[in-house]
């Protein structure tokens, strides 16, 4: 993936006032690589990543991804139906909250993952356990609302979500922002060996101590710019 | 390629005024109008120019204030109201060749039984009250060319109890029935003749949470087992955020935006979007 001179203000109409988040950011993302995005809250590591999710409409800019069904294709540009199909089958997004879908149990939720990818019910149901044994939640809570989960819970289910899906391109947005030092660790393996499995990923951590030794590459921002 | 390439439901340019309009409003910019309304001959102009796209299995949302055209859209889509203009085409007809705002009354009605199901935002409008719940779904399973009694009872009752409506409720008249149930039962009738296609018009509007909440898992499950693609008209954000994959929004009878549901949500560009969105918290 390669990004190119990308922009991204807020307009709000109401207020009349323009608030400028990233200014002309450029960088490129091998495959199989990872990269961490480091700095201050504000900087504009977020909206980046919401950008490449398309969660947020860059103004100016590329964002040049090479899609295995599209072939490159520019995010920044792509039809909303391209979009979804992205989404659904190439591009992963993990945050630190997890968007719960109501009344659908943690099964379920990564189980629909998997059947958004084109799987047949059974075999997705299958990969839906194996995901979550994967990730040690407790059989105990696979049937039941993750709004009761604890903050670890929750985090880990929301990376099995995404990870049934095996992405070409997992995009983590402060994955390890509310847990405590165990649960990092374990998320650290996790993404240890997504890394191993040839993952390509982009990651934004407020820990440095946390990317060490896992980052090939790091950026580092301010005031909407690398520095 | 894959199947959802070619749209099931396509709308292109569809327009519905109500008068004849004058020489002051009747221009191709409209911009003389009052939000919809010409000040000098009284014309509405309800949809403007309106246009897109539904893909298999997906489902569409429609937001936007009252008054901003949408319920008129869905008329003109289910042939309730007549169309001043435009063009709709359907993958199911005449493999989406045919515009079907121009076809003789009784190919609409074809249209109508066969290919799309409604579901109000008054029950009302959608059911015989006075006929019972399982006689509302034969009607519309009639009007589609079925004829035999015990098929049809059979499936009448798969279907209600498919929207969790009791059997021993079944015989009963809707005008009987709560609410939720009777939105159900409309739900029901409208996929009783298995369309591509549902329009869904402000179907949650004045229903309890907890009701709201079976309705609105009953409409994701559809979408999920049986592949429909769905319109669903809500000036609920929350329900569009749930169900909808993309949005449109509209403003006095115009699509002043369209996107990712998400992205209509946390980026909204147009300004009435972003007032919409700034309401909700």
């Amino acid at each position: 993936m390669v990004i190119e001179g990308l922009s991204k203000s807020f307009s709000l109409h109401n207020l009349a006032i323009n608030i400028s988040a990233i200014e002309n950011i450029s960088m490129s993302v091998k495959k199989g690589e990872f990269i961490g995005i480091t700095g201050r809250s504000g900087s504009g590591k977020s909206t980046i990543i919401k950008c490449i999710n398309r969660t947020y409409l860059p103004q100016d800019g590329k964002i040049r991804y090479n899609s295995s069904r599209f072939g490159w294709i520019d995010i920044a540009e792509a039809d909303e139906r391209e979009m979804i199909y992205l989404r659904r089958r190439e591009i992963g997004y993990v945050s630190q909250f997890l968007s719960i879908m109501p009344r659908t149990t943690a099964r379920e939720l990564v189980q629909q993952a998997s059947i958004e990818m084109g799987y047949e019910k059974q075999q997705a149901a299958m990969a839906a356990e194996k995901l979550l044994r994967h990730f040690e939640l407790e059989p105990r809570l696979w049937d039941s609302y993750p709004n009761t989960f604890s903050g670890g819970e929750k985090l880990r289910l929301n990376i099995a979500r995404a990870m049934v899906k095996r992405p070409r391109l997992l995009l983590l947005d402060e994955p390890t922002a509310s847990l405590d030092d165990a649960s990092k660790v374990r998320v650290r393996e996790l993404i240890q060996q997504l890394k191993e499995e040839g993952t390509t990923m982009l990651g934004i951590f407020h820990d440095i101590d946390f990317m060490q030794g896992l980052c090939d590459r790091k950026y580092n921002m301010q005031a909407g710019s690398f520095i | 390629m894959e199947s959802y390439e070619i749209p099931v439901l396509a709308v292109k340019g569809l327009r519905k005024q109500y008068g004849d309009g004058c020489s002051y409003c009747s221009g191709p910019k409209k911009e003389g109008l009052e939000r919809n309304f010409c000040p000098q001959c009284g014309t509405v102009y309800a949809c403007q120019d309106i246009s897109f796209e539904v893909y298999e299995g997906e489902i569409l949302g429609v937001v936007g204030e009252s008054g901003s055209g949408k319920s008129t859209m869905m008329s003109c889509l289910y042939f309730d109201q007549e169309a001043t203009d435009g063009e709709v085409y359907i993958s199911g007809y005449e493999e989406g060749k045919s515009n079907i705002l121009r076809q003789s009354r009784q190919q609409r009605r074809y249209i109508k039984n066969h290919l799309m199901g409604i579901v109000y935002q008054n029950p009302e409008k959608g059911l015989k009250m006075d006929f019972s719940a399982i006689g509302n779904i034969a009607e519309k399973l009639i009007a589609a060319g079925h004829r035999n009694v015990s098929a049809m009872e059979t499936r009448g009752k798969a279907l209600l109890q498919h929207v969790n409506i009791p059997l021993f409720r079944i015989k009963d008249i809707p005008r009987n029935f709560s609410g939720g149930m009777q939105q159900r039962v409309q739900i029901a009738k409208a996929l009783s003749n298995n369309p591509p296609i549902l329009l869904l018009d402000e179907v949650t509007t004045g229903l309890d949470l907890s009701v709201q909440a079976n309705v609105l898992d009953l409409i994701k499950g559809l979408q999920r087992e049986l592949g429909i693609s769905i319109v669903v008209v809500s000036h609920d954000l929350a329900v569009i955020r749930m169900l909808a994959d993309r949005t449109i929004v509209m403003l006095n009878g115009k699509v002043v935006e369209e996107g990712l549901t998400d992205q209509i949500l946390e980026d909204p560009q147009h300004p009435y979007t972003q007032q919409l969105v700034h309401s909700l918290l």
